[in-house]
């Protein structure tokens, strides 16, 4: 081992790492929110819409995010459409993890009885105050290990962003086995950078829900 | 939005589907690996040693944790510095996805096996059936029949999961998707957007149907 290689490049991938960070975060708030409307459109059963979200989980869930992101980059561009590769990268996780998110959110509002909506409005709640003073609480508060799990798949699935040139970790780590052969080195260095990310989310998660299911016992 | 005749001219459609033929090999073979692999770590890690499941659940942990791409990384470029192995982009994507699916099935069968209730134990024993007979008579079929749902959706991922197999250098349906666009930029500019929408169709019709099995089975159990 080299230590004053490791020493020397640590800093390009606390750099990568921000590229890492900044696709993901993004794309996961985009695919909240994606998931959040398809979740309560299917659940809501809206017609016409209602078939187009179903369809459009089966597409999402059913292909991979590399050839979403080649579609993106290197297909649009033909018809006009050119986006940056960040852009890119946001809406193909977005695109991915909104489904993910959807059915974990679907999992979390099937989950509450019936009961609580019909006593919400038997109190006198309009609809739209039952469903969001009442339901949706507890039914994000059921979904949340289902959320955690999704977040972590969508930070683990951005490593294929360096597949569109994005300077990410996998990126610096194939340059820089390139470049200088320090290939344990730089190996090294990608699997401590993931579990410096991964590890601490997959713990406040654990954490999270060990709360959430005190409050709800 | 011209271009599409890039589809249907000479072999383009054959080369595609014999790229797909790659992925699905690569997905088969890591599927029939890890699923004898896969059961044997679940029973470890039901194992009553400490230092075994302690080991396991280490090594479990850490290949799930990790990106598959970085574990392809570590094993395509490692093995060359680490133990002086030439491995071909197939054979270390075999080696990742794998050890990757005898994890993931792995704690699945250890779920399986712990969600078998006492009493089928104790009603063999008292037909006086050993505990080996036991175990592979009455506990272990009854476990992977309940396994059946989250087996065919692990396919689906490795299938979808071989796509990374491209940026280790295997030449496999996108692979072979980029040589059609490469070969073709003058007669066809528009090319790349008709081949990628081609490819992306290709993933959906063989991932689609085994997510409905899989969804059917799970119902069926859930019945």
């Amino acid at each position: 081992m080299d230590w004053g290689f490791i020493a020397k490049y640590a800093p390009l991938y606390a750099v990568a790492a921000q590229v890492t960070l900044f696709v993901s975060l993004w794309g996961i708030v985009a695919a909240m929110l994606v998931g959040l409307v398809v979740a309560l459109v299917i659940h809501a059963k809206v017609p016409v819409m209602r078939q187009v979200a179903s369809a459009y989980v089966e597409l999402s869930r059913n292909t991979p995010l590399l050839v979403q992101l080649f579609f993106l980059y290197f297909g649009l561009p033909k018809v006009g459409v050119t986006l940056p590769a960040e852009a890119c990268a946001i809406i193909g996780i977005a695109f991915l993890g909104g489904s993910y998110m959807s059915e974990a959110l679907r999992g979390g509002l099937e989950s509450v009885a019936a009961v609580q909506e019909e006593s919400a409005l038997v109190l006198g709640m309009a609809p739209g105050q039952s469903f969001v003073h009442v339901v949706l609480p507890q039914a994000l508060v059921a979904a949340v290990p289902a959320l955690v799990a999704n977040v972590i798949f969508l930070i683990k699935e951005s490593s294929v962003v360096s597949g569109i040139a994005l300077a990410d970790l996998m990126y610096l780590t194939k340059d820089l086995i390139g470049l200088y052969y320090d290939t344990s080195e730089a190996l090294l260095m990608l699997v401590i950078a993931y579990a410096i990310i991964l590890i601490p989310v997959s713990v406040a998660g654990t954490v999270l829900e060990r709360r959430l299911d005190h409050g709800r016992g | 939005m011209g271009g599409a005749e890039i589809l249907f001219q000479g072999e383009t459609i054959s080369r595609l589907l014999s790229g797909l033929m790659v992925t699905i090999r690569i997905s088969l073979v890591s599927v029939a690996i890890s699923i004898p692999v896969g059961v044997v770590v679940g029973i470890a890690m039901s194992s009553r040693h400490l230092l075994v499941r302690a080991v396991l659940r280490a090594i479990l942990e850490f290949v799930r944790v990790m990106p598959q791409l970085v574990l392809l990384y570590v094993v395509f470029f490692g093995s060359a510095t680490a133990f002086g192995l030439d491995l071909s982009g197939e054979a270390a994507s075999v080696i990742v996805f794998s050890l990757w699916g005898a994890a993931e099935l792995g704690d699945l069968v250890r779920g399986a096996l712990a969600s078998i209730p006492p009493i089928q134990y104790d009603s063999a024993y008292v037909l006086g059936l050993s505990r080996m007979q036991t175990f592979v008579h009455i506990i272990l079929p009854q476990a992977l029949a309940r396994l059946m749902p989250p087996t065919m959706n692990l396919v689906s991922r490795m299938v979808k999961t071989t796509s990374l197999c491209m940026l280790i250098g295997v030449v496999e349906l996108i692979r072979v998707g980029q040589q059609i666009i490469d070969f073709n930029r003058f007669q066809y500019p528009t090319g790349a957007l008709w081949v990628y929408l081609a490819i992306f169709v290709m993933y959906f019709l063989v991932c689609w149907p085994l997510s409905i099995a899989s969804r059917r089975l799970e119902r069926r159990w859930a019945a």
